[in-house]
């Protein structure tokens, strides 16, 4: 019999828009205004903090919906969205600099659907607001940082071995070594090549220029750029989860890129000092005044450039060793940070003040800035921007080593309280292994992000109608089997991109809305291919059936090669571009499946197996 | 009413008029193209781009003046939708602060200013996107090609790529002309106007190699026409709804897919006219025959005797 399907294509599609049902409702729950609270050093809240808070709010007239606690982060449901931002002004005022207070959206799906875990789309910074960065990781500066480590470790080698060498000297990916006699040079590099087998390793020179070139190997190269990538990602993920942002997002992108996007923070500037700060600390000891000079250098003091140091070129210990860190005040109320650290920076440490007591240890603060310069080709007069990156050091502070020191103890000498919890941050949070530049910065609005909402729920709504009101004038009955289709369609579609987790951007929505007219065409095919057969004489039933078959190749030639362009926007598309490139291949999916099999199921049911005497198409 | 597809209309015995209104169409684009240039986006160009929100509508020659006058050089200052919303751009940005500081300097008169939005993009990251760009449009284009060549035949690849060029260069070339935004959105629109332009291209091929395949004449022309008659209701049907939500997207969308719907629209009119006209005409040209999609009698019979 023509036009009827087994059963078991009706259940199967029956249950397939079941499933589609429950995983698009989430999507109908509005997210709540929320503010979200955690405690600054990562420990519990204390609830009667909160509950401090609920009193500031009520006394101010805000309505608050509910609270809840999660792993000791408080989440604080309002009711309306322009509550958000005094509410959160009004938190940070109640619990102090102790807490971080950030803007949320509360996901608000009833708990019989989170059985399913089903949960809504996420919305992307274009419609909840927030900061993006794109960070690009200088590659260059970890090569430096890391062949620096290796020279102290290779001058500390030598000089417990009595082999001596006059100078080191670090280029792009080489370490170069002079000595005073090839003697010297060639026991040391037997005694070196032992200990760092990622060299290669030249001998140049005799006599008194004798040297030892020391170069990485390229696999050596890759292994250092990427550590240094992924101990910046892990960094960085430390110090946003210490901004108490909900939702961030860290990532790689490319070789060296990273991207950070924070929704619902609106400070970029203090996010930025936080996210791109490269500061680290340095522990030497004072230089005596018998030290060579090879094995000094001279630095000044932060807060007073008149006065400077004289400091060992070998750093006892830097800030990557520190386990954890908090900020407080000293007995004259100046700010401090107090220290932890972890095993072999406290044997270190404790190895290099125990023989020292008596001499001066600084506390060097490094910082790795970028400058933009114009440069400007004189034969061309084209401008380029060259961006030049420089180090920053200087002395926080050079006290006397009273006696030995452990695992524990504290720095002063910090500008003001907000440096030096700013640098307790950066201690836990731990540093960067290279330095980062901001290459793209994107900062959106909450009101941008509702607007940009509102609207692109408004041309969904009207472009939806438009498209259903065309199909009823031009296809009666068929038109209304193609209208419930696209309405299946469009909850398909959300129900997918809710279980992928996919972002929905603007341009997303767009897609949504480009689907929606797009999504019509397969059903606009095979109706005007059964009208035609109708016109050359068909029977009802055969011109049903021919309209579907032969507007089949057509259909599935004309969205693989829509789909193949989805995927190659997906491939080399970035941030929105990559949303829109998402809802459009989705989309041309799932309007295959309602098109061919649903509006068919309802064809057949309608009209399948029984005697018909006009079509209404 | 009438089925369009009963008008018979005679489109390939209007293929010159149909060429010449093309060539017309892409001699402007691509003399916009060279002479006027792209008016490239921030996310091609690298700079700075701060959109703030004034309490009351401000006077943009003020605003030039204060920021000319702090030592901003290039600067574009441009209403945005409304009269209070104002679009800054910066061409040369020395580092990513330079939205705030614009800020607390609209701010230093004492106007009530709020920052909507602030973008940075660096000079390395404008350049590396206009390259992944074109590279993506090459790509996207061949890749269609093969996939064309594999389910058709050769000369319905290279008609259909044509078609899209046209299409695409079209695009392009009215935002030159209008010296709208190019900016990577636009990029996006234009590659779903390939997909889209495509789709239509390939709905009509379908429809010619069917009829190739069962008509019993041989005048290419006739058989094109056939085919391009029995796939017309359908796909104006479908630019028509199309269309149609791209009138409520550019109409309610807001400013900032504005140019995404134009760049779709212009493209999915174009699509329209090139899918009709010019990839069913170059066939013609490109000398496509029966025997292009049919192997001669001869070999099917050989090869049928063949299998077992």
């Amino acid at each position: 019999m023509l036009n009827r399907y087994p059963l078991w294509k009706y259940l199967l599609i029956l249950v397939v828009l079941v499933v589609g049902l429950i995983y698009s409702l989430p999507n109908l729950f509005p997210a709540d205004p929320a503010i979200q609270v955690s405690d600054a050093q990562g420990n519990a809240l204390d609830e009667r903090q909160i509950t401090r808070v609920e009193e500031a709010l009520s006394e101010r007239d805000i309505a608050v919906k509910a609270v809840e606690e999660n792993n000791g982060q408080w989440l604080i449901r309002l009711q309306s969205d322009d509550d958000q931002l005094d509410a959160r002004d009004i938190a940070a005022e109640v619990l102090g600099p102790n807490a971080t207070v950030a803007l949320n959206l509360a996901d608000a799906t009833p708990g019989w659907l989170q059985a399913f875990s089903a949960s809504p789309m996420t919305l992307g910074l274009d419609l909840r607001g927030g900061v993006h960065f794109l960070l690009e990781v200088d590659m260059d500066a970890a090569l430096t940082q890391r062949l620096e480590v290796n020279a102290s470790a290779i001058r500390e080698l030598l000089r417990s071995e009595r082999i001596r060498y006059r100078n080191t000297t670090i280029d792009e990916r080489s370490l170069s070594i002079d000595f005073a006699s090839a003697e010297d040079r060639d026991a040391a590099r037997r005694l070196i090549s032992r200990d760092f087998p990622n060299f290669e390793y030249t001998s140049e020179g005799d006599g008194r220029t004798s040297r030892l070139v020391m170069t990485l190997s390229d696999m050596a190269v890759n292994e250092i750029q990427d550590y240094a990538i992924n101990q910046n990602l892990t960094t960085l993920r430390n110090r946003v989860n210490e901004l108490g942002v909900a939702e961030p997002m860290v990532q790689r992108q490319g070789p060296s890129q990273i991207v950070v996007e924070l929704p619902g923070v609106q400070d970029t500037v203090a996010a930025k000092r936080i996210v791109g700060a490269t500061a680290n600390l340095e522990f030497r000891l004072e230089a005596r005044h018998d030290t060579p000079d090879a094995e000094t250098e001279r630095f000044e003091f932060r807060n007073d450039p008149a006065r400077s140091a004289e400091l060992m070129r070998d750093v006892i210990i830097t800030g990557d060793s520190v386990s954890s860190a908090s900020n407080s005040f000293d007995e004259n109320g100046r700010p401090q940070v107090n220290i932890n650290l972890d095993g072999t920076g406290g044997t270190l440490m404790n190895r290099a003040t125990r023989t020292n007591i008596g001499r001066n240890m600084a506390v060097l603060f490094i910082e790795h800035k970028s400058e933009d310069r114009i440069e400007v080709d004189p034969e061309t007069g084209e401008e380029t921007i060259v961006r030049e990156p420089y180090t920053e050091r200087g002395l926080i502070s050079l006290a006397t080593i009273q006696s030995a020191l452990g695992n524990s103890f504290r720095i002063t000498g910090l500008d003001s309280p907000t440096e030096a919890a700013e640098l307790a941050l950066l201690l836990r949070s731990g540093s960067l292994a290279a330095p980062i530049y901001f290459v793209q910065e994107r900062t959106i609005g909450p009101s941008l992000g509702a607007e940009n909402i509102e609207r692109g729920l408004l041309s969904v709504q009207i472009g939806l109608l438009l498209v259903v009101l065309f199909m009823l004038v031009r296809y009666k009955v068929f038109g209304v089997f193609a209208n419930i289709a696209l309405a299946l369609n469009l909850t398909l579609l959300v129900a997918v991109m809710s279980m992928l987790g996919a972002t929905l951007t603007l341009p997303g929505i767009a897609g949504i809305v480009l689907t929606l007219g797009m999504a019509v065409d397969a059903n606009v095919l095979i109706f005007e291919r059964i009208r035609e057969e109708l016109r050359n004489g068909m029977s009802i039933q055969q011109a049903i059936y021919a309209g579907y078959e032969r507007a089949f190749t057509s259909i599935v030639d004309a969205n693989i090669t829509t789909l193949l362009v989805a995927v190659i926007l997906f491939s080399i598309g970035t941030g929105p571009v990559k949303g829109f490139a998402v809802t459009l291949s989705i989309g041309i999916l799932t309007s295959m499946f309602t098109a061919l099999l649903v509006t068919r199921a309802m064809v057949n049911l309608t009209y399948g197996g029984k005697p018909v005497k006009k079509l209404r198409i | 009413m009438k089925p369009l597809s009963q008008l018979r209309i005679d489109f390939m015995g209007r293929r010159n008029l149909a060429f010449i209104v093309s060539a017309v169409m892409l001699i402007v684009s691509i003399g916009a193209i060279l002479f006027q240039q792209l008016n490239l986006g921030l996310d091609f160009t690298g700079g700075t781009l701060v959109e703030v929100r004034y309490g009351v509508a401000p006077s943009l020659d003020a605003i030039r003046q204060l920021l000319e006058d702090s030592g901003f050089q290039d600067v574009s200052v441009q209403t945005f939708g409304a009269s209070t919303e104002v679009l800054i751009r910066l061409q040369q940005a020395f580092d990513g602060d330079v939205g705030n500081e614009v800020v607390n300097l609209l701010r230093a008169n004492g106007d009530s200013v709020n920052l909507v939005r602030a973008e940075f993009v660096g000079a390395q990251v404008g350049d590396q996107l206009r390259d992944q760009s074109g590279l993506g449009l090459l790509v996207a284009l061949g890749v269609v090609m093969l996939y064309v060549a594999f389910r058709f035949q050769y000369k319905f690849a290279l008609g259909a790529l044509l078609a899209l060029l046209h299409d695409v260069i079209i695009v392009v070339g009215v935002f030159a002309l209008f010296q709208l935004d190019f900016d990577l959105t636009v990029l996006a629109a234009i590659l779903a106007v390939i997909g889209y332009s495509l789709n239509d291209t390939i709905v009509v091929y379908d429809r010619i190699r069917e009829t190739i395949r069962t008509s019993r004449i041989d005048d290419m022309p006739q058989i094109f026409n056939e085919a391009i008659n029995a796939t017309l209701s359908r796909t104006l049907a479908t630019s028509g709804t199309t269309v149609l939500v791209l009138l409520a997207l550019l109409l309610l969308g807001g400013d900032m897919i504005e140019n995404f719907a134009i760049a779709l629209l212009v493209g999915i009119v174009v699509g329209t006219f090139s899918s009709i006209y010019i990839s069913g005409a170059l066939l013609i040209p490109l000398k496509l025959s029966r025997e292009d999609l049919i192997p001669t009698k001869k070999e099917v019979d050989e090869e049928e005797e063949e299998l077992p």
